[in-house]
């Protein structure tokens, strides 16, 4: 971070100050935040230049923690918790008029006015229009993460909804890849619902499961284990040819776990099993 | 035998890069018409040798690679780490032993899967597994 002398916070703070509704205007029109009212958008520039003053009187235009962009990351956090498209303003377009405003000033004040402290004044600017951008990519990350976190809650939730097929028959489809978290979420869901509902066969399909590898293959089979030491029988279901093949290759054995092409194959054994009889009502 | 790029290069650090490996091989062995018996030996044989850089190498990286052969195509994938490496090789290629308490199944059943199995290691230099898979094209036979 270039330190900036302080003369020059000086000269800036006051430019700065004598230029505020030029600079306004500029950044107005430059249509950064790009606001349905122009209102709004002076009231967030003026927000915005306020929080840019302060940090360049205090030497801290680099520093995106400092308290005179806080203010600034309100105003940036409406912009980017309001763009539901994906349009993200370019604060980028702030800088030019900044430092065009800057390079007059220095200009008008004579002919020695472009001088080092011109160009460590324009650094400073330059510096404050970057940390503030740092602060909108700060902000777009975090609202990455926290729609990332809340949509992994919500899978884990969602995907692993155990159906009743029949009395005594629960079904639970397993769909896309089965990370540790969710797998255990879907077991525990099953062995409660045996419980519950005094199930004798838990049906699991995997038709939604795009590979098995061996930890997917354990964890199935200690499913099936675990519901077999509560009295229900497992059956795995959905197995596709090309996972079948796979699994054998593999070496999976999944030893006296039943195992059906299809779901409504299981479900027809699992009938069985419980006693039940499907019969066609056309005696011909 | 041509020299071939790297296609792609996933890093193995998380439980969550896993997932990303297996995707980035689906979508390479996709991309050159694998059918899916094929695919889903390839990303079965990815997920088993990219848990195992992560579990027992600590994390590495996963190199998607593709060659032209005179008749066919091969995806090749690197699993590399810099983790404490294999003492028997042997024994970690025994169908059923697991350091880990899985079933004991993924090495053994990646160098099944398939076509062309490499595995370069050395105690405390970590350890390198390449697989190939060839695609062999049904108009050049």
């Amino acid at each position: 971070m270039t330190v900036t002398a302080q003369d020059v916070r000086d000269e800036l703070a006051e430019f700065l100050r004598e230029r505020r509704p030029d600079i306004l205007r500029a950044w107005s029109e430059a249509n950064v935040l790009s606001h349905v009212d122009p209102a709004d958008t002076e009231q967030e520039s003026a927000e915005l230049l306020a929080g840019v003053v302060q940090a360049i009187r205090d030497g801290a235009e680099g520093d995106s923690g400092h308290e005179g962009f806080s203010a600034a990351r309100s105003v940036l956090g409406t912009v980017v918790s309001g763009s539901r498209d994906g349009a993200r303003p370019d604060l980028a377009a702030l800088k030019p008029p900044l430092l065009r405003l800057w390079t007059e000033h220095r200009r008008s004040a004579g002919p020695d006015g472009l001088t080092e402290h011109a160009v460590d004044g324009a650094v400073a600017l330059s510096t404050a229009v970057d940390t503030l951008r740092a602060v909108l990519l700060e902000l777009e990350v975090d609202a990455g993460l926290e729609t990332i976190r809340a949509q992994r809650e919500q899978l884990t939730e969602l995907s692993t909804p155990v159906i009743k097929l029949w009395d005594g028959v629960l079904a639970i489809p397993l769909i896309g890849t089965l990370d540790s978290m969710r797998s255990q979420a879907a077991t525990e869901n099953l062995l409660e619902q045996i419980v519950a509902q005094q199930a004798r066969v838990a049906i699991l399909d995997i038709t939604g499961v795009p590979a098995v590898d061996t930890m997917v293959a354990q964890h199935l089979l200690k499913t099936a284990m675990a519901a077999r030491l509560m009295g229900a029988e497992c059956i795995i279901s959905g197995i596709r040819p090309q996972i079948a093949q796979t699994m054998v290759q593999l070496g999976i054995d999944l030893g006296e776990v039943a195992t059906r092409a299809t779901l409504a194959d299981a479900l027809g054994y699992a009938l069985r099993t419980t006693g039940m009889a499907v019969v066609s009502d056309q005696h011909s | 035998m041509t020299i071939v790029p790297t296609v792609r290069e996933v890093p193995i650090r998380t439980d969550m890069d896993i997932v990303g490996v297996r995707q980035a091989v689906r979508e390479v062995a996709v991309s050159v018409g694998f059918s899916l018996v094929d695919q889903t030996k390839v990303v079965t044989a990815a997920s088993e040798l990219a848990r195992n850089t992560l579990k027992h190498g600590g994390g590495g990286t996963a190199e998607i690679e593709l060659e032209e052969r005179a008749d066919s195509t091969a995806l090749r994938l690197v699993f590399r780490d810099e983790g404490p490496g294999i003492g028997d090789v042997e024994l970690a290629l025994r169908d059923g032993y697991s350091s880990s308490g899985g079933l004991g199944l993924g090495l053994s059943g990646a160098r099944r899967l398939a076509d062309e199995f490499d595995l370069r290691t050395a105690e405390g230099e970590g350890t390198t597994v390449t697989v190939a898979f060839v695609n062999r094209d049904p108009a050049a036979r």
